[in-house]
């Protein structure tokens, strides 16, 4: 995974809540078994609208979404996240996501932002009156910045490390292996077993 | 203190704990798929890694494969490819697969509790957000991300920040022709789609105790259409009964003491929840939603909304999206909305006990001129026993089509979709935008009003019959 410590980027404003999984990108696109070529599905349903805000060339290159409360709602797949990467995002700002996306993004290194909702609105509007305006997400120092306001934002300090130094999960897990052996050891023999097969 | 049952399965998991850094869990099952896991077994490869655990994995395929002419290669070449993957890298890997054809194919939330492998006090998860579904059994039971398929099968963990818990009290008895589906749809609209984000759900009360173990299984499966990861309900002697004799239950010496340890798994008296929300039983009615999320629903005697009644902003700009999307006029009366096509099927209602009520509003009628039913089992053996129990000629009368096994037009991730601006009612848990085919217009409704729509060809309860 890149090492984020922070981005500058123009900002698309999705004025929509309970923008789920089905939305950002739908089942007949899930079909790839690459985790690239998502983009092509992105909002694949709204897209067909031609002034869709995506579709509109004053936001053409934007790298930060600022969308709606409820962002990522619905089903846990992940090719929501490749999508929005494969398309160009670096980082979500919303008022609330929803907890499997959130944590699908921590994973593969999409920056989610939580604001409140007053000041995603300002931010809409600040973008939509200066489309060409540059909006920057600093994981230090915890704060995205515009227009000379600098707004704080909270994240908790392992996922933070965790994305600044641009870790693989899986590796600090296998770090501590002996004690996932030491507590297999323990585990209850009536637990179940896929295999052998019983019938 | 005493502690929830979210908690205690919480407790009897961590493998590590340390401050500022989320809890190490064990994971107990993990439950496998074609559409989530390709480019987790990638991952796997590409670092030269292993499945720790084969013999605590199983696969099944669901989400894409048709459910006509499974005898015959599937014809979408990517479905295919998706497929074929699965079942490479289950050979690859040593992961235990249930293919098309075979009898434990299905609906992975379908499969996990026929073959006795979810049981009480566990820890399962799968790439799938309905993995909710097994907290029915007093199981933490989760969907993950594709990132943490690879992380489970490489290392049967998961780092996880410990959620917080929320009781819902479901006491009193439910009204004739109410059930479980109702129960949940009801719950959805009163927190909404996301008041249920960082909790775990623990459903209690009365009405909960009486239900079945697959009507549990209805209400736990849509906990995610409430912004909650899981939802759970403590083991009783109906979980009991109901794993008893399964294929991978726990026999001799073994099942006596994993009933004496599940006879722990309980919230204490004492327990603190985060938050507590309290629904009477007695007040529910058949419930269907009217538009584009879960949590816009509404009895099914009411009528369509008025977003200009609506007093929160963003809510009511929702509304009126959802109305122009579902094609909808505000204060039509839900009763008189047309469908096209009635869904009957999927993780959420698609079990035998769905089938067999279903199937007796259907008996000795027939669907209304213009509709067509798809009735889709989820698991082959359901399909089998409906068989056995005579259903599908029940429902074959009285002129639905009577499919193979799959999640089919829940998701339309296969062929059988919606076309657009096509209306359903469905049995399905996600009525979002296109989610059952392009332009595709969803009411969520229950087995009992999925039927007695087919017949009426408008949304109705069996009582409108």
């Amino acid at each position: 995974m890149e090492k984020f410590i922070n981005h500058t980027g123009t900002a698309l404003p999705l004025r929509r809540s309970n923008v789920d999984t089905d939305q950002i990108i739908p089942a007949v696109y899930l079909k790839r078994v690459t985790k690239s070529g998502f983009e092509d599905g992105l909002f694949a349903a709204w897209r067909n609208d031609p002034e869709f805000v995506i579709n509109r060339p004053e936001y053409a290159g934007a790298t930060v979404l600022v969308a709606g409360a409820d962002f990522g709602t619905g089903s846990s797949r992940e090719h929501a996240v490749w999508a929005l990467q494969n398309y160009g995002f670096k980082v979500i700002i919303s008022s609330r996501f929803a907890d499997i996306f959130r944590g699908n993004s921590q994973k593969a290194g999409l920056l989610t932002v939580v604001l409140p909702q007053d000041e995603v609105e300002t931010i809409w509007s600040a973008i939509e009156a200066n489309p060409a305006l540059a909006i920057t997400v600093d994981l230090a120092l915890e704060t995205v910045t515009y227009n000379e306001i600098s707004l704080p934002f909270h994240i908790d300090s392992y996922t933070r490390w965790r994305l600044m130094e641009g870790l693989d999960d899986i590796g600090l897990t296998l770090k501590k292996i002996d004690q996932v052996s030491a507590y297999e050891a323990k585990r209850a023999s009536f637990k179940p077993k896929t295999l052998p097969i019983r019938h | 203190m005493g502690k929830t049952l979210a908690e205690k399965i919480w407790a009897d998991h961590i493998v590590s704990s340390a401050e500022n850094e989320p809890d190490l869990i064990y994971i107990d099952l993990h439950l496998i798929h074609e559409v989530t896991s390709p480019q987790a077994f990638d991952g796997l490869r590409l670092a030269n890694r292993q499945v720790r655990r084969a013999d605590l994995t199983i696969a099944t395929e669901d989400h894409n494969t048709p459910t006509l002419n499974i005898d015959q290669p599937i014809a979408d070449p990517v479905s295919r490819l998706q497929i074929e993957t699965l079942r490479k890298n289950c050979a690859e890997f040593g992961v235990r697969i249930h293919s098309l054809g075979d009898i434990d194919q299905g609906i992975v939330h379908v499969v996990g509790p026929q073959l006795g492998i979810t049981q009480p006090g566990m820890t399962i998860v799968c790439g799938d957000s309905h993995t909710s579904t097994h907290g029915a059994f007093g199981a933490l039971a989760f969907g993950i991300g594709t990132s943490e398929v690879e992380h489970v099968l490489a290392t049967q963990t998961l780092p996880l920040v410990r959620p917080k818990t929320m009781a819902i009290n479901v006491d009193g008895v439910l009204p004739a022709g109410v059930t479980s589906k109702d129960i949940i749809l009801a719950i959805i609209a009163e927190i909404g789609t996301g008041g249920g984000q960082g909790y775990v759900l623990e459903y209690r009360g009365s009405a909960i105790r009486a239900l079945s173990m697959e009507s549990r299984m209805t209400v736990c499966n849509m906990s995610i259409e409430a912004g909650a990861r899981a939802g759970l309900i403590a083991p009783d002697q109906t979980t009991f009964d109901y794993v008893k004799g399964k294929a991978h239950a726990p026999i001799g010496e073994d099942w006596d003491a994993a009933v004496e340890y599940w006879k722990t798994l309980k919230s204490d008296n004492d327990a603190l929840f985060d938050k507590e929300i309290f629904l009477n039983a007695a007040d529910l009615a058949p419930f269907v939603t009217w538009g584009t999320n879960p949590g816009q629903g509404l009895p099914l005697s009411a009528n369509v909304p008025n977003p200009a009644e609506i007093a929160d902003v963003e809510e009511r700009g929702a509304a009126e999206r959802a109305l122009t999307y579902m094609g909808l006029t505000a204060g039509t009366p839900l009763k008189e909305i047309a469908v096209d096509t009635v869904f009957l099927g999927s993780c959420t209602n698609g079990r035998i006990e769905d089938l067999r009520a279903a199937s007796q509003v259907l008996a000795g009628k027939q669907i209304a001129a213009g509709v067509r039913m798809l009735v889709v089992p989820g698991s082959a053996r359901v399909r089998l026993q409906a068989e056995a129990e005579g259903l599908d000629k029940l429902f074959i009368a009285a002129g639905a089509e009577w499919r193979m096994a799959g999640c089919s037009m829940c998701l339309g991730m296969n062929p059988d979709q919606l076309a657009p601006e096509e209306r359903s009612a469905s049995t399905s848990n996600r009525n979002f935008e296109g989610r059952q085919g392009k332009g595709g217009r969803t009411h969520l409704v229950s087995p009992l009003v999925a039927a007695a729509t087919a017949i009426r060809g408008t949304l109705s309860s069996p009582a409108d019959l």
